[in-house]
């Protein structure tokens, strides 16, 4: 199972991804550059991607409290999710992601 | 500033999270009173800031308690020591002024406090919680402080200075609702905008924003500010685009961006502390510093083997109490004594 994360300076990797972790953690135990000040409890809003189009609809529609929260993040697009609020299953195998731009 | 204003005490803590508030409690029971200073308007830090609502585990004694509940317990828990907070207030400058034997420190705040004291408790976390920067090309120029604009500001500290400006403000949630409520009167106009017609702030602000809005007292529009126009350090327009991609500017000096909090070391990195990756190295005896008289307990310190977790925090506050104790009180004896069984405590606990 993989996912391909696109930095903020447009490279593109591919991580080897784990079933039952989030989105954010396998980013940031492969050492990519994403804050995730909170740990995952969608609370910072430092864990902003951006999903690639053909894979929005895919994915299970964010919760309120997700949607609340992308009100911290910057430049929020309909693509826009919380890499902590997205668990990894098989069926996300191929998933790409972009890094949204970091509030200082 | 004058030497009345000075406040001269045995313990200044930076940071009322809750291993510094813990500290009050150990330190208390040797006689110790403590100040605490806080950028935030509440105590708590991560627990009452990031997760008041989300349950915690692994409280010793505790199989389940929020993180506002574990706050709220340990306000209760330190009543009797009667500490003085100093809150929406950032320790700034950390001096000593005098030996490793007899410590003293002169601690100044940004809000103009000033201590004098034997010894300094560092439990700053993960650091002070500030208000998050949006990456907006070029905002810099317009930020207002000392040789930059005067047309970004991330906080209020004096609703004056916005008097007959055309204040735009960003965000949905309460920092925004209620700062455009409140500047309102005093601007020429407010704008406040927002991504989405759905506002997380506290419903009674929101109708009342919506009503303002109704009898024409102010602005709101649906969007996100991409940049920022303005000759120089004068900032004159914000351009945005709505949710339909469509580009508009909204004429304004004044921005207000509220994104949220996000956790920086800020000025503690300027006091000579030999910071090890944004860390403070404490010995696991006494959780003292390289500096004699200043401790560094909780998420900000490491040693081999550091746990980030609120009940290492508690067990290194107990610690570094002791050691204080020795700079406070030279000449007098330590007595280790339980709560349990000690009228002495109890009588400084206000139970017997
Ligand atoms: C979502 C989440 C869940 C967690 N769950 C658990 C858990 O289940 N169990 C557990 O043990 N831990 C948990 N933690 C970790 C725990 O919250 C921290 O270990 C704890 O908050 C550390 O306490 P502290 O007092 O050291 O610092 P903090 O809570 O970070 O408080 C430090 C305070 O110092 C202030 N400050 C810093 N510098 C200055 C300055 N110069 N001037 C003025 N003020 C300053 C800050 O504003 C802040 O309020 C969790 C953390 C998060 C984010
Ligand atoms: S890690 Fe904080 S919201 Fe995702």
């Amino acid at each position: 199972m993989h996912v391909r994360v696109v930095d903020r300076e447009g490279e593109e990797r591919e991580l080897e991804a784990l079933e039952g972790w989030r989105l954010m953690e396998i980013i940031r135990d492969w050492g990519l550059p994403i804050k995730a000040e909170c740990g995952g409890a969608c609370a910072c809003a430092t864990c902003h991607v951006y999903v690639a189009q053909d894979w929005v609809e895919k994915l299970h529609p964010p919760r309120e409290d997700e949607l609340d929260r992308l009100d911290e993040a910057y430049d929020v697009r309909p693509n826009s999710r919380l890499a902590c609020q997205i668990l990894f299953s098989p069926e996300l195998d191929g998933l790409t992601v972009v890094l949204a731009p970091e509030l200082a | 500033m004058t030497n009345d204003n000075i406040i001269t005490t045995d313990v200044v803590i930076v940071g009322a999270g809750p291993c510094g508030l813990f500290a009050v409690f150990e330190l208390g029971l040797l006689d110790i009173r403590a100040h605490l200073v806080d950028i935030l308007p509440k105590v708590g830090g991560q627990c009452a800031e990031l997760y008041p609502e989300k349950p915690i585990y692994d409280i010793p004694g505790f199989p389940v308690v929020t993180g506002q509940g574990l706050v709220d317990n340990l306000i209760e828990q330190i009543k009797p020591f009667g500490p003085t907070f100093h809150l929406n207030q950032m320790i700034q400058a950390l001096e000593p002024t005098g030996t490793a034997e007899a410590p003293r420190f002169r601690v100044v705040t940004d809000a103009g406090t000033v201590f004098d004291t034997k010894t300094v408790l560092i439990a700053a976390g993960g650091g002070s919680f500030q208000p998050k920067k949006p990456p907006i090309p070029g905002i810099d120029a317009y930020e207002g402080k000392s040789g930059g604009g005067a047309g970004v500001f991330y906080a209020v500290r004096k609703m004056e200075a916005f008097r007959g400006r055309d204040v735009l403000i960003v965000g949905g949630g309460d920092s925004a609702l209620d700062w455009t409520l409140n500047l309102q009167p005093i601007a020429r106009r407010v704008t406040l905008m927002h991504r989405r017609d759905d506002f997380r702030a506290a419903p009674h602000s929101v109708e009342q924003m919506r009503a303002l809005v109704a009898s024409g007292q102010m602005d709101m529009k649906l969007g996100q500010v991409t940049g920022l126009r303005g000759e120089g350090a004068t900032l004159e327009a914000a351009i945005c685009r709505d949710a339909a991609g469509e580009t508009f500017e909204i004429a304004c000096d004044t921005l207000l961006p509220f994104f949220g909090l996000t956790m920086k070391l800020g000025p503690i990195a300027d006091w000579g502390l030999n910071l090890n990756e944004n860390l403070i190295p404490a010995d696991t005896e006494k959780f003292e510093t390289s500096t004699p008289g200043i401790f560094a307990i909780g998420d900000i310190n490491t040693y081999p083997g550091k746990l980030k977790l609120i009940l290492s925090g508690f067990h290194e506050a107990a610690l570094a109490a002791q050691k204080v104790h020795r700079y406070v009180y030279p000449d007098k004896r330590l007595t280790f004594q339980y709560t349990t069984s000690s009228t002495s405590l109890q009588k400084k606990l206000g139970v017997a």
